[in-house]
């Protein structure tokens, strides 16, 4: 039978099994009217060969390490070697933060990811007025190259590979890995990593921002063109769709408006004079792995086949590495609960699964405490252990993409792939996603996103469990991690130190340099290198550039 | 609620912190619920908040920290509401250890509400304790 006789044939077959199966809803229900996921895409019965008759294998798969990349970025994928484990960690002071990171490196884990203090985010130095309570708390204290010696003591960074959660002040701390790295004497050529790098998603959705958008797209571009030269192995952005999904949004929302972020961020590098293929294969990203797991799946199968296809056909790239998608993931924060914590190993486990059959270059598996506290050390090590046992004992790794050719999953990756589309075209009409995100349009979406999520959780139309459907009565979680409160003084005796011990004068002069440069076009690395490697402060660079740029103030949308 | 005035909330995120999810969405809430609700968007001191509910004329102001800062913030807030002699109640939210929330309240957070806390909840709590109510 040919192709076609088989499909009518599967039709007649259908329609009849339908109309029978319908029928017998009046005796045995389904559980509700209509199957919907969060995104708004309807879910049938059951899906067939009926649901894309005319589906092009190679259009819309190809092979693996294969434009468009459906299938993954690599031919072999985890047949060479599974994702980079990479724990998100950081808190109190670089003593503490470094005990952590060799613990975690000890344990197995094979890359590092710094979690950076809020001060240190938004370019405070610790004895900054503003950064009083803050110091140490949700990550590190970084004031200097000094910590950032602390930090790495006893790592080399020529072998280790290390993700920097820093947005706004991206190119000092980059700087300040330089310079320890230059101590330890390691070229910049061999240093392998990334830095977050994304201001966009800091205006739309998680907050740490310094200066208003066309001084961050500078700077962000300025680092493309300086890594490009100087660090190539280094990922000089991770565009990041974590925190908007973390923020609220669907699976769809987070696709889109990630992607229509990364065409922000090329449109402003080839302004800036640098072809597509220079800094195109140097772009990563960071995605969210929530609870539905299958959408999950099709959501990192889609990102990459869409990202593939505007890089090519809007942008003209045409180096593979441009067009391949390499992603980082993070499991859902957000979906862990307070309440019967134990319970989150669980979820985190699944999710963690999605990203391994989504293909992710790298992923953080949270730990089970997240809705209290930073991890313990116990927590961490669960979570840990937790992605070791998916990558060696489960078999996920042996075959690339093993859910392609599921008539769901390819629903699925076809239809947020499509509504992704819409949402930046919707975007394009509006001038991209910085007018977007001053518009409010981003946050406003996301906010009705979170807000009907919280609804229907409370209206119990989405269960939590342990939450609002079998709660125990259990007592407080007492096993909590806190920070050291004495941080902050310590901190600040180091900052006092360090302005004993340096040349301020030529600081002075290092930083009235950098003011110049900033108020020019010239990019602004080797500077800030010069600046940092003489000992001035995250804070002194910051302000300075404060002083040029100003600082972006946004409009609460709500 | 004797003026017949709608009850008035200051949502405010105090300190560095950029998760803004939750007090957005209890903003929500508390508007569907009948409430005037203001909110002061991310990284307000404690004397940029109280001069806000000074200047507002607030009946509540709900904080909302999830950075772990709440220790040093909550009680600094509450000093200066005291000073200022304002009649108003002030709750807080976010990733708030059990153990944290005896100290607050005995500085005069009236409530602390964690992650699971269903909006109508709050909306009750404060229909029972702020002064508008009726």
């Amino acid at each position: 039978m040919s192709q076609k006789e088989n499909l009518d044939k599967l039709a007649q077959e259908f329609d009849r099994w339908n109309d029978k199966t319908k029928q017998g809803l009046a005796k045995r229900p389904e559980r509700k009217p209509d199957f919907v996921n969060t995104s708004g895409i309807p879910i049938d019965r059951a899906f067939t060969p009926l649901t894309q008759p005319d589906f092009d294998y190679m259009e819309r798969l190809g092979l693996p390490g294969q434009y468009p990349f459906t299938r993954g970025v690599q031919p072999t994928m985890y047949r060479g070697q599974f994702w980079t484990m990479r724990q998100y960690a950081g808190f109190g002071d670089a003593e503490e933060s470094n005990k952590r990171y060799r613990f975690l490196l000890e344990q197995g884990q094979t890359g590092l990811s710094v979690a950076f203090d809020l001060p240190t985010q938004i370019g405070y130095d610790s004895d900054h007025e503003l950064a009083r309570g803050e110091v140490g708390k949700v990550g590190v204290a970084i004031d200097s190259v000094k910590d950032m010696e602390i930090l790495f003591n006893q790592i080399p960074l020529d072998k280790v590979s290390t993700s920097m959660t820093i947005n706004a002040p991206a190119g000092v701390l980059l700087a300040f890995y330089m310079a320890v790295a230059d101590k330890q004497g390691v070229t910049p050529g061999k240093l392998t990593g990334t830095i977050q790098n994304d201001i966009l998603k800091e205006y739309s959705s998680r907050g740490t921002y310094i200066f208003p958008p066309q001084p961050s797209m500078r700077l962000i571009t300025d680092i493309f063109s300086f890594c490009t030269q100087h660090v190539p192995k280094w990922n000089t952005i991770s565009i990041s769709g974590y925190h908007i999904r973390e923020a609220g949004s669907t699976a769809v929302q987070e696709v889109a408006f990630t992607l229509a972020n990364g065409i922000a961020y090329v449109e402003a590098a080839i302004k800036s004079g640098l072809s597509v293929d220079t800094f195109g294969p140097r772009l990563s990203f960071f995605f969210n792995s929530h609870l539905d797991f299958l959408e999950e799946v099709a959501k990192f199968r889609a990102a990459r086949r869409l990202w593939a296809k505007i890089m090519k056909d809007r942008f003209g790239a045409k180096d593979p590495k441009s067009l391949s998608l390499r992603f980082h993931t993070q499991t859902a924060g957000c979906t862990l609960t307070a309440q019967q914590p134990k319970n989150n190993i669980v979820r985190v486990a699944f999710q963690a699964m999605a990203a391994a059959l989504g293909g992710t270059q790298s992923l953080h598996t949270n730990s089970m405490d997240e809705a209290l506290s930073l991890p313990t050390q116990e927590a961490a090590q669960i979570a840990l252990r937790s992605q070791q046992i998916i990558a060696h004992e489960t078999g996920v790794g042996d075959t690339a993409d093993p859910l392609a050719g599921s008539y769901y999953v390819e629903y699925l990756t076809d239809q947020i792939q499509a509504r992704a589309e819409e949402y930046i075209k919707r975007i394009d009409e509006m001038g991209g996603a910085v007018a977007a995100v001053e518009k409010g349009y981003i946050q406003k979406e996301i906010h009705d996103s979170a807000y009907r999520y919280q609804k229907d959780i409370e209206s119990e139309q989405r269960v939590v469990v342990g939450q609002n459907r079998f709660q125990i009565d259990e007592p407080p979680f007492k096993d909590i991690l806190r920070v050291d409160p004495a941080i902050g003084r310590k901190q600040e005796a180091r900052l006092a130190e360090l302005k004993q011990e340096r040349d301020n004068d030529v600081v002075k002069r290092s930083l009235a340099t950098l003011k110049n440069a900033a108020a020019g076009t010239d990019n602004l690395m080797p500077v800030i290198y010069e600046a940092v490697k003489i000992g001035a402060t995250l804070g002194e660079v910051c302000d300075t550039m404060r002083e040029v740029f100003g600082e972006y103030k946004a409009a609460a949308f709500i | 609620m004797g003026e017949g005035r709608k009850i008035r909330v200051l949502a405010a995120k105090p300190g560095l912190d950029g998760h803004d999810r939750g007090i957005k969405v209890i903003c929500s809430a508390l508007r569907d619920a009948g409430m005037e609700v203001i909110y002061t968007g991310l990284r307000q001191t404690p004397e940029q908040i109280v001069a806000t509910a000074e200047q507002e004329d607030v009946d509540v102001i709900a904080l909302s920290v999830l950075s772990g800062a709440h220790d040093y913030l909550f009680p600094k807030l509450m000093d200066l509401v005291k000073a200022k002699g304002m009649n108003v109640l002030v709750m807080g939210g976010g990733i708030i250890p059990e153990d944290d929330i005896p100290a607050l309240k005995q500085v005069g957070i009236a409530e602390i509400f964690g992650p699971g806390t269903k909006t109508d909840q709050i909306v009750e709590f404060i229909n029972k304790n702020a002064r508008h109510a009726s």
